[in-house]
């Protein structure tokens, strides 16, 4: 009994204090809930220790703004934090709520491939071009994070083969470096292949960690300024007439509610979108469409190696650590927290995969998940103004079953422009891992352009903070 | 299948852990993981767990089942004892987040004293040529940096100078494969606080291990190389541990 009472004592305090209502201010040191709260890395903590890992050093520490716009950001995904990053080095207040932890949507569980752009040449145009310099980007700004190995797409069959010229043109037509590789040569680089291909080409994937990439965005713009917030979640966005003005929280770590006020809220749910936007009175044509994922035991190549065809189900394989990750397949669903996987659909997969490395259908499967891929089409297509742009719009086909007709393009819908109206709040959807920064990039450019400010994108060039700066205290 | 968790709870001001249980329905493939989460969907939102890769190489979803150190994505249910509850619980040593979420930061603070780089050469088989424009094949460490070991080991859990078993495998790894690092100050680390001679062999980081790194394994090595440099500072270049 006495402790109930001091429980609910406890409750009421927390809460008058919790309604702060108005912008958070990074310096705030109140009790209130501890760790998620952002430590400001120091410098010294973060230099990497005498590690090849990163020029970390190369990042610079901006002195955060005093009575610069505040820009909120709902999700902590791959676009969250490289869009968080973006903005602090142009100067602006930034905070980013998550309801789990940070990456734990769908960023952490793809399959880690840097994207050459090679799968999407013949089927989405802008979507590889946008990947191809994007890979290179990323390279560069985040060394140390890559399994460099480069890819192959591999003939199989007569049909395969046949696909041959197409793709080699458009790869060339996309500036995706391209180039064949005879039977006895790629077998030669990668001795578990299927020894009945007939050729192969030579493309520049590479492999990634799903989680620690996308962290060093999340480190650097917090050791720039940023309050990031994970178990964090939006239960509203809180509106004047048709203007929004911030959001109410629940913070999960210390079940407490509170306000947060923002000049411009963004929305990069992924494939909550929907639900978010749907708190502020707005739709966003977001499909989540989800993709099976088999990692097996044992690591079997170490390039990625992708069936030479346009993509469909079961038709790469991708070296992780020990293991080796096979994919993927795709369907559309309501709820992306609800992403139940059939056991056909492991074994089609693991089937489709084993045509390109035959070892792949006797390892032991060590993980079967899934991961919903927020691509836009679907319903409601159309309703957002759209602006930043990464490339055509695909088909647009509303009610599609699988989801490989929707493009792999990405969009920064401006609500303020929307039949009925959000003033003041943004979504960015679509895209891949490979292409977080420039979707940050051009929803950076968005916000700016909202706000009336005039500031450049700095992230092509700006070394990211190893993965572990995550971490320091 | 219908089965009974029983979950450590704590929320930021708390004064101190409860258990609370939930009784759910899994199907036979399901994981731990997938069961807290299911949880989390469908009986109580408020749960708090980290997660993020699903497969067993991201290293977040470390607790503890029925008191043993697990990534509750590599940790089927079916092959857990029936019948009883299952207990799940935060990792041990490290700073409490909420609930089941705990705080990395002590973790990496000694785990990134080694210096590490995360890309060590791949294993290739004999005949192997990499293709035009790369060097040599290169993969990520071993190590997904899950703490499980830290967790597990008897030494650490009572003594905070003690770097642990995650960061003497990552020196160790360094003095195998230094690449452009010199061996002078991860030989150093390991021999600071007499970190290599602390270990009692419990051998519970190797057993506890999701990702075959053999911490216990590679203190051995490393206890070699220190103990070599002690003997070279006593003895002059020539001398040879035998």
């Amino acid at each position: 009994m006495k402790e109930r009472l001091r429980h609910t004592a406890k409750r009421l305090t927390t809460n008058d204090r919790s309604e702060d209502g108005g912008r958070p201010s990074r310096e705030r040191t109140d009790d209130g809930p501890r760790v998620p709260r952002p430590k400001r890395a120091r410098s010294a903590a973060v230099a990497p220790s005498g590690v090849a890992r990163s020029a970390a050093g190369a990042a610079p520490i901006l002195p955060p703004e005093s009575g610069a716009p505040h820009v909120l950001i709902v999700g902590g995904g791959g676009t969250g934090g490289a869009l968080a990053h973006d903005l602090t080095l142009r100067g602006l207040r930034v905070t980013v709520v998550e309801r789990g932890e940070i990456t734990s949507g769908t960023t952490g569980r793809h399959h880690g491939l840097l994207h050459s752009g090679a799968r999407y040449v013949t089927t989405d145009r802008a979507a590889a071009i946008e990947c191809s310099a994007e890979n290179k980007i990323l390279r560069r700004i985040c060394p140390g994070s890559f399994e460099e190995n480069d890819g192959l797409f591999v003939a199989i069959t007569d049909e395969d083969a046949a696909y041959e010229k197409r793709f080699l043109e458009a790869c060339w037509e996309c500036a995706v470096p391209s180039r064949r590789i005879e039977r006895e040569e790629a077998l030669r680089m990668e001795p578990g292949l299927n020894p009945e291909l007939r050729f192969a080409i030579q493309v520049p994937d590479a492999t990634m960690d799903a989680m620690r990439m996308p962290l060093r965005f999340f480190a650097t713009a917090r050791c720039n300024g940023a309050d990031i917030r994970p178990f964090t979640e939006v239960v509203a966005v809180t509106m004047a007439g048709r203007t929004v003005s911030g959001v109410r929280v629940r913070d999960r770590s210390a079940d407490r509610e509170y306000e947060i006020g923002a000049d411009i809220v963004v929305n990069a749910a992924g494939p909550w979108a929907g639900r978010v936007a749907a708190l502020a009175g707005v739709t966003v044509p977001v499909a989540p469409s989800p993709g099976v994922m088999v990692a097996v035991r044992g690591r079997l190549c170490n390039m990625v190696v992708n069936r030479l065809h346009s993509p469909g189900d079961g038709d790469i394989v991708l070296p992780q650590r020990q293991l080796t990750v096979v994919g993927t397949s795709s369907w559309l669903v309501d709820d992306p927290d609800d992403l139940a996987i059939a056991p056909e659909q492991v074994e089609a997969i693991v089937r489709g995969s084993a045509e390109l490395v035959p070892a792949v259908a006797k390892a032991e499967i060590r993980a079967a998940w899934s991961a919903a891929r927020p691509l836009i089409g679907g319903s409601g297509a159309g309703s957002g103004g759209s602006t930043g742009s990464g490339g055509s719009t695909g088909s647009g086909a509303a009610g599609g079953a699988a989801g490989r007709e929707l493009g792999r393009e990405w969009q920064c819908f401006d609500h303020a422009t929307d039949k009925t109206p959000a003033q003041g709040f943004v979504t960015v959807a679509g895209g891949k891992a490979t292409t977080l920064r420039a979707m940050a990039e051009g929803t950076a450019d968005v916000v700016c352009a909202k706000l009336g400010l005039v500031r450049p994108c700095s992230t092509n060039d700006v070394v990211l903070f190893p993965h572990s700066a995550w971490y320091s205290a | 299948m219908n089965v009974r968790f029983r979950i450590s709870r704590f929320k930021s001001g708390d004064r101190k852990r409860r258990f609370e249980s939930f009784e759910l329905e899994v199907e036979l493939g399901a994981t731990v993981l997938d069961a807290l989460l299911a949880i989390r969907r469908l009986l109580d939102p408020s749960l708090v767990v980290r997660h993020s890769c699903m497969h067993a190489s991201c290293g977040t979803c470390g607790v503890r089942v029925n008191g043993r150190e697990v990534l509750a994505c590599d940790t089927k249910i079916a092959g857990l004892p029936a019948g009883k509850p299952i207990l799940v619980e935060p990792l041990r040593g490290q700073r409490p987040v909420a609930d089941l979420a705990t705080d990395m930061v002590d973790f990496y603070a000694r785990f990134d004293a080694a210096g590490l780089p995360l890309v060590r050469a791949a294993e290739v088989p004999a005949g192997t040529e990499p293709p035009d424009g790369i060097k040599a094949f290169g993969r990520f460490e071993n190590c997904i940096e899950c703490g499980l070991c830290l967790s597990a080991c008897p030494i650490a859990r009572w003594s905070h100078s003690y770097i642990g078993p995650a960061a003497l495998a990552a020196a160790a790894r360094v003095v195998a494969e230094p690449r452009s690092l010199g061996l002078g100050p991860v030989l150093a680390l390991a021999g600071e606080h007499d970190s290599v001679w602390r270990c009692r062999d419990a051998m519970q980081c190797t057993a506890v291990c999701p990702s075959a790194v053999d911490p216990a394994g590679a203190l051995l090595d490393l206890r070699r190389h220190v103990a070599a440099g002690g003997l070279k500072r006593l003895f002059g270049r020539g001398a040879k541990l035998a």
